[in-house]
């Protein structure tokens, strides 16, 4: 036994050094020095103020920004503190009543509104953080926000073409518009 | 099926098929000392390794010492990770100063990652600090990975060797394989996930000022700390605002690499690969996936090496790719279905099951990452398994159960596909007559033995675990969802932690001392009463001589043996589980489309 304590231990301390301490500590060096912003978080800085990352969704709620995907989190939705879904089974009877709110609330802030509701505006993302929703999603609020905003519907529907990504490189992952940075594009074109 | 879908299947296969040959020839020469470009560049330091620890690197072990070696090993990992859980309120790197972790969930969380199974009972990136996570978790990321290589390249040399009494030095096998294989492609695969947004600092969390105050109802605690509820039940509310959020930092994409590669899938965060400073877009989701397949599908081609013939390994690749093949249509078959329910509110379900998933990834790349880490013993998930539609939630129980032997865990994946191939040539010999032969070796009495040890340990851990889990009053505790569904979540955690897979129906509340116990029981016993059999197997069959195949022998390289093998792991890995199948999503897909 004691012909394999010694070796064990100290391989353990040893290989502990290596990919726990030398590893990580090296691939901090190289992503600061080569990608500083992503590395940090893609933090957005605005008027001196932090305000958010580009890859965590905020909680929208007025009409005059666009709304992201609802978030699961709590106590608070899009909570950073406790990512996560809401784990609501499909027969659920609460993912249904929870689906009805959102769908009343998106009534009720756009009741003009005829076009179909998008899956994923009243569905919770995955993570809670998401931060994009489907280029549908974002054109069925194009009239409310243009309204509460009393800009042309076309000016904003301009903008949200100009924040959607397509497919990455073509082939991966769905379209999608980062919601934060449409509402900041907004906010900024008025001065706000 | 979308278009999307196939494209995106089409396209993984390609690239998978593509890597596996060539790195599946390096760890064949990195486990046989053979010259390597890297080799060359490391032996001074490995040979230093070896100096400062006493090991004798020619010196080679029975499989006794070999199992003994390993069995030490990663015990030391797991009374490691749980001092840095325990102590890490004490220690430095922990910025948001969080306390020490509860014995129970630091107990689990340490056999856990000890083996390779990552379950999570608790939320990262509020229990653990940045040293607990890199010193602890990640190390046994790296550690728990080897250690299935080790088993299975001890297996193979088995097979390869004859008339010998030793199978490796699994000191020399440990350290090559991590500093050969694991962390230079983790290092390339950590930079590349930093540069498409993964984080990688030692800040302490942010609090911004998000551009909405935020209203919800906050829970009210009462005077002893805990939830008030009211006579209903439900918790008591009171309104509140925030226009704080905080964002949780650290060492992510370092982790995050090797959390893939090694099919551990213990997400740094709760949300795990669905959150986006694990997984910022969907091109750092196609490579995880490919990472998660790379090492059990390139360990196909190094079997084939070690033993002198290529076909074998690609026989066992191709029952593998089969089946997966198969498991990852009905998953995204299923998840594109949509739910009925949801449809009768007006939302249109022709777009597929939103709820759970992630705008980035949608229903194809969430679908076929779900079948990925189920099959391979990952676990780490980019969308909620728990809201996937009933029968695209069966997918990942159904890959769990086969025992993770469709590509699987790193090494534990083929080991157990090898113990499969001996239980399939063992079936076809009795049905011939004749005694069975695998790769050259007479299979008897002893191997045969340790096969059903090795096969019946996890259904036994499961469908025992989730018998007492239903029958206990603390069991029934943890389920979140009603009906057939609660059942199932307490079904998969047990599929999960014994195949050492450790994703979950996350709803299921699993941090209390009932659950934290009896998983641990069913990881450790899930993992290393397969390993201790598997390299009995190895050393009994080293010891045998090699034959030559003549015209009464089998062949094991082609389309029968294929077709053999894949139907002794449906038939004897999963069909355990049928009755409880039907308990769970097959109810409810009958109430959903009756």
């Amino acid at each position: 036994m004691n012909a394999l304590l010694r070796p064990a231990v100290t391989l353990f301390l040893v290989l502990s050094l290596i990919t726990g301490i030398i590893y990580p500590l090296l691939v901090t060096g190289i992503a600061k020095v080569a990608f500083p912003e992503a590395a940090n978080g893609s933090l957005i800085v605005k008027d001196g103020k932090l305000v958010g990352s580009a890859l965590i969704g905020q909680k929208f709620s007025d009409p005059g920004h666009f709304w992201g995907r609802p978030s699961a989190t709590s106590p608070q939705p899009n909570n950073a503190m406790a990512s996560g879904g809401s784990n609501q089974g499909p027969l659920n009877p609460a993912l249904v009543d929870a689906v009805k709110n959102r769908i009343d609330a998106l009534k009720a802030a756009d009741p003009a509104n005829k076009l179909p509701i998008p899956a994923d505006l009243v569905t919770a993302s995955g993570s809670g953080l998401d931060p994009h929703i489907s280029p549908a999603a974002a054109a069925y609020q194009v009239d409310r926000v243009a309204k509460a905003r009393k800009l042309n519907p076309t000016q904003i529907g301009e903008l949200v073409t100009k924040q959607t990504e397509g497919r990455q490189w073509g082939l991966f992952g769905e379209p999608r518009v980062n919601v934060l940075l449409l509402n900041l594009a907004l906010d900024d074109q008025q001065g706000r | 099926m979308s278009n999307h879908a196939w494209v995106l299947l089409g396209l993984y296969l390609v690239v998978l098929l593509a890597l596996v040959k060539p790195v599946g020839g390096c760890i064949a020469a990195v486990m046989e000392g053979k010259p390597h470009c890297l080799l060359k560049l490391g032996t001074p330091l490995e040979h230093l390794i070896y100096r400062i620890s006493g090991v004798a690197r020619d010196k080679e072990m029975h499989w006794l010492h070999y199992a003994l070696g390993i069995l030490l090993f990663n015990l030391l990992g797991a009374l490691a990770v749980y001092a840095l859980q325990r102590l890490q309120a004490w220690l430095p790197l922990n910025p948001q100063a969080f306390a020490p972790v509860s014995p129970d969930s630091s107990f689990n969380t340490a056999v856990s990652f000890a083996t390779n199974t990552n379950w999570q009972g608790y939320t990262g990136e509020t229990t653990m600090s940045y040293l607990t996570q890199m010193l602890g978790l990640a190390v046994q990321n790296f550690f728990s990975a080897a250690t299935g290589i080790v088993v299975v390249i001890a297996m193979i040399r088995g097979f390869a060797r004859h008339t010998v009494t030793t199978i490796g030095n699994a000191w020399v096998d440990l350290t090559r394989i991590t500093l050969y294989v694991l962390l230079p492609i983790s290092l390339v695969f950590a930079v590349f996930l930093a540069s498409q947004g993964a984080i990688q600092n030692f800040d302490a969390y942010k609090d911004v000022t998000t551009l909405e105050v935020t209203k919800y109802d906050n829970p009210k605690n009462g005077p002893d700390g805990q939830p008030l509820k009211d006579e209903k039940g439900d918790p008591v509310t009171e309104p509140a605002t925030t226009q704080t959020q905080s964002l949780p930092m650290g060492p992510i994409a370092s982790q995050e690499a090797i959390k893939m590669l090694g099919t551990n899938g213990g997400g740094i965060f709760n949300a795990n690969s669905a959150h986006p400073f694990e997984n910022p877009t969907p091109l750092t989701n196609f490579v995880q996936m490919l990472s998660i397949f790379l090492i059990p599908g390139a360990l196909c081609i190094t079997f084939g090496v070690m033993v002198g013939d290529r076909r074998q390994g690609w026989a066992v690749l191709a029952a593998m790719t089969l089946m997966f093949v198969a498991m990852a249509v009905t998953a995204m078959h299923f998840e594109q279905q949509g739910n009925p329910l949801l449809g009768k509110l007006g939302i249109d379900q022709a777009v597929g099951n939103w709820e759970g998933k992630e705008t980035r990834f949608g229903i194809a790349d969430s679908g076929l990452f779900a079948t990925i880490t189920t099959l391979a013993s990952c676990g780490a998930v980019n969308a909620m398994h728990d809201s996937f539609t009933p029968l695209g939630g069966f997918v990942p129980l159904w890959n769990m159960m086969l025992g993770e032997v469709v590509f699987g865990g790193v090494g534990s994946g083929l080991y157990g596909m090898l113990v499969f191939a001996i239980m399939a040539v063992f079936v076809a010999g009795l049905m011939i007559g004749r005694t069975p032969e695998y790769i050259g070796k007479k299979i008897e009495s002893f191997e045969m033995k340790m096969v059903a040890i090795a096969i019946l340990v996890t259904p036994l851990l499961v469908l025992a675990g989730t018998a007492i889990a239903v029958m206990a009053a603390a069991g029934i505790a943890g389920i979140s969802n009603p009906g057939a569904h609660g059942f199932s979540e307490i079904l998969y955690a047990f599929t999960s932690a014994a195949n050492n897979n450790g994703s979950a129906f996350a709803g299921i509340s699993a941090n209390t001392p009932f659950y934290n116990v009896m998983l641990a029981v069913a990881m450790w016993f899930g993992r290393f009463g397969v390993i201790v059999p598997v390299l009995a197997i190895a050393g009994s069959l080293a010891a045998k001589k090699r034959l030559t195949a003549n015209a009464g022998t089998l062949p094991t390289h082609g389309p029968l043996f294929v077709a053999l093998l894949l139907g002794t792991v449906v038939l004897v890995g999963a069909l355990n589980y049928v009755p409880a199948l039907a308990l769970g999503p097959v109810i409810e897909h009958l109430v959903l489309w009756p």
